[in-house]
């Protein structure tokens, strides 16, 4: 059955994809008067076409295929993550000023029996959870959430791993009423100071402000298909070429890809995504990721919280390009 | 820059048409205000601080404006002027849009810093000018004030900061947002040295910039009708139902809100800037009664 969740550019997959699964129900029916010796080396042959093409179509992606993969519906969200990677997830709830936020999740878990705070974007799978995590644009109580458990993770000596997933933080008018502006600005100013080792993962969406706003880490990584971006590109579009059909082209403009985010310094590392993007192997996605913080978290530990907070400045201290010009 | 059009939405005041002021006057001698439809002699509205006389409303100032409203006379001695943008990304129109701004303006790029007194209140100052690409902060006014900061724990000074922003500039992607964590962090650095900061925020503080140094002052002063927000009206539009109230996303509605501690009318920001940093640093009166000892 052909899916609505899958993109333009992975059609050939998904038919490849039907054409294979009704191949293996043959076999394994053995009544099935088409099942013959000679389908296995037609599903065989077939797997190998698929990989190929699938490695033919992922050598080729654009910006804007980037961005349709980082919004892909059956990507891996941090709750999935968290589900898989840690242990003794602890869920911690709201803000104590006003409100729980669902677009921002946060609480304690282990790390390979290591404890540490975990927090990050949840974008909903269905349409009621989607209203309820408000899509993942995060309110500013989900970033006073996010600054209350940090602090909390700093008293007691927690590493905080954050995971990046919105498209922006909340614009409506509730949010402006209560900070959205300050929220933001007060998370990256506690994050700067934060005496303790941060690791940020860009899992999907890295959106301006509400990505940055938990983003102020030791060490950020994206994953290979993510992006992280200033503005969404159809907001680029609408201002460069007043059309906001022109994404694609803006996707382009505006450097958005893992790749070029790690050509910008802007980041330290890709996590890689398994063949044809971490929707397609969730197991394997979440193993990527969980090695990607060890790795990067274990050097982090044994650091006195000052020398951690002066790197920390200095790696943000070092972000931009100028010039100076001679005294004339 | 946010992706909208607040800056079509209330600009409170624009150059008057010609055809629009009465025909004996001479160009450039009069402009119109947009919020009451007054003509004003340019005379009395510089000589107004670029205050409508008839009906109040605050004109956005350039750099150069507002730094010679605010600090003593002689005091003001710029720093970092030699800092340019690049274009780092190749964007589209970004060298020209530069250029462009360069020559209106005089400007390196659209934040200006430099060591000024107030009231004889030594300080670090660091200005936007709107009129450089609406004062969007890309690499160097990121890393202007950082500098600002920075400068002011090097010489132990406060540091006052007047926005004026669209927020985080397109043109350099990543580069841009990245300055909202850098200033946040000098912030915060400024912070931990116990240095008095103070943001006045004035026509327009949006967005990233808003989002980062501009909300994290030790005092908040905003001028009358000043438009500050997150987004722009576009985007609350596509983000929420219902209409937003009459004076939405102005000083006065912020204020009510939290954000903001006092508003000051232009003619009072110099007075309220030192009294406030007098205060904050601690200096007692010379002659203070019982409490001083
Ligand atoms: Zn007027």
């Amino acid at each position: 059955m052909a899916s609505l969740n899958v993109l333009d550019f992975e059609k050939s997959i998904a038919e490849l994809d039907e054409n294979l699964s009704k191949l293996h129900q043959i076999v394994a029916d053995r009544n099935n008067p088409q099942n013959k010796p000679d389908l296995a080396g037609q599903i065989a042959e077939l797997e190998e076409h698929r990989t190929a093409l699938l490695s033919a179509l992922f050598a080729n992606l654009t910006p804007w295929d980037k961005v349709l993969l980082a919004r892909h519906v059956k990507r891996p969200y941090s709750l999935d993550y968290i589900g898989s990677i840690f242990e003794d997830w602890t869920e911690l709830h709201g803000d104590r000023m006003f409100a729980d936020d669902g677009a921002i999740v946060a609480g304690l878990a282990k790390l390979d029996g290591l404890p540490v705070a975990v927090i990050g974007h949840q974008k909903g799978r269905d349409l009621k959870q989607r209203q309820q995590r408000n899509f993942g644009s995060a309110r500013p109580e989900g970033f006073r959430k996010a600054g209350r458990v940090m602090r909390l993770a700093a008293k007691f000596g927690l590493p905080v791993i954050t995971l990046i997933d919105t498209a922006a933080a909340a614009a409506d008018i509730a949010a402006d009423e209560r900070g959205i502006s300050e929220a933001i600005a007060r998370s990256m100013f506690e994050m700067a100071t934060l005496p303790v080792p941060i690791v940020s993962i860009i899992i999907g969406e890295g959106g301006s402000g509400g990505a940055l706003g938990i983003a102020v880490a030791d060490r950020v990584l994206m994953l290979e298909h993510a992006v992280y971006s200033v503005i969404p590109p159809e907001g680029c579009a609408a201002i460069l070429w007043r059309d906001p059909d022109r994404k694609s082209d803006a996707a382009a403009a505006l450097n958005l890809t893992a790749q070029r985010a790690l050509e910008l310094s802007i980041i330290d590392g890709i996590i890689p995504e398994p063949l044809g993007g971490a929707h397609r192997d969730w197991a394997e996605s979440a193993e990527s990721v969980k090695a990607a913080l060890l790795q990067n978290l274990r050097p982090l530990i044994g650091l006195s919280a000052p020398t951690l907070v002066a790197q920390r400045y200095e790696k943000f201290r070092r972000m931009g390009r100028f010039t100076e010009m001679e005294a004339a | 820059m946010p992706p909208d059009g607040w800056f079509r939405r209330k600009s409170k005041f624009a150059p008057a048409p010609a055809a629009q002021i009465d025909a004996q006057v001479p160009d450039g001698v009069a402009i119109k205000c947009a919020q009451c439809s007054e003509i004003i002699f340019t005379k009395d509205f510089e000589k107004n601080l670029k205050v409508c006389p008839h009906c109040g409303s605050h004109h956005r100032l350039t750099a150069e404006e507002r730094i010679a409203y605010t600090v003593d006379e002689g005091s003001w001695s710029e720093l970092f002027a030699n800092l340019r943008s690049v274009d780092p990304l190749h964007f589209k129109e970004y060298d020209s849009k530069l250029a462009k701004s360069v020559q209106v303006t005089g400007l390196g790029d659209g934040f200006v810093v430099g060591t000024a007194a107030v009231g004889g209140v030594p300080l670090v100052l660091g200005v936007s000018d709107f009129r450089f690409m609406g004062g969007s902060m890309g690499s160097v006014a990121g890393e202007k004030v950082v500098r600002a900061m920075e400068e002011g724990i090097a010489r132990h000074l406060p540091v006052v900061l007047f926005t004026a922003s669209g927020g985080a500039r397109m043109q350099e992607g990543l580069l841009s947002l990245m300055q909202m964590a850098k200033t946040a962090a000098a912030a915060a650095r400024l912070a931990e040295a116990k240095l008095p900061y103070i943001v006045v925020m004035t026509d327009a503080t949006m967005a990233g910039v808003l989002a980062s140094y501009a909300s994290l002052g030790d005092i908040h002063l905003a001028e009358p009708g000043a438009l500050i927000g997150f987004a722009g009206a576009r985007v609350v539009a596509q983000a929420t139902v219902q209409k937003p109230p009459e004076d939405y996303q102005t000083a006065e509605w912020q204020m009510g809100r939290g954000q903001i501690d006092s508003i000051v009318l232009r003619r009072d920001l110099p007075q309220a800037l030192s009294t406030l940093l007098v205060l904050l640093t601690g200096r007692t009166s010379e002659n203070a009664g019982g409490l001083n000892g």
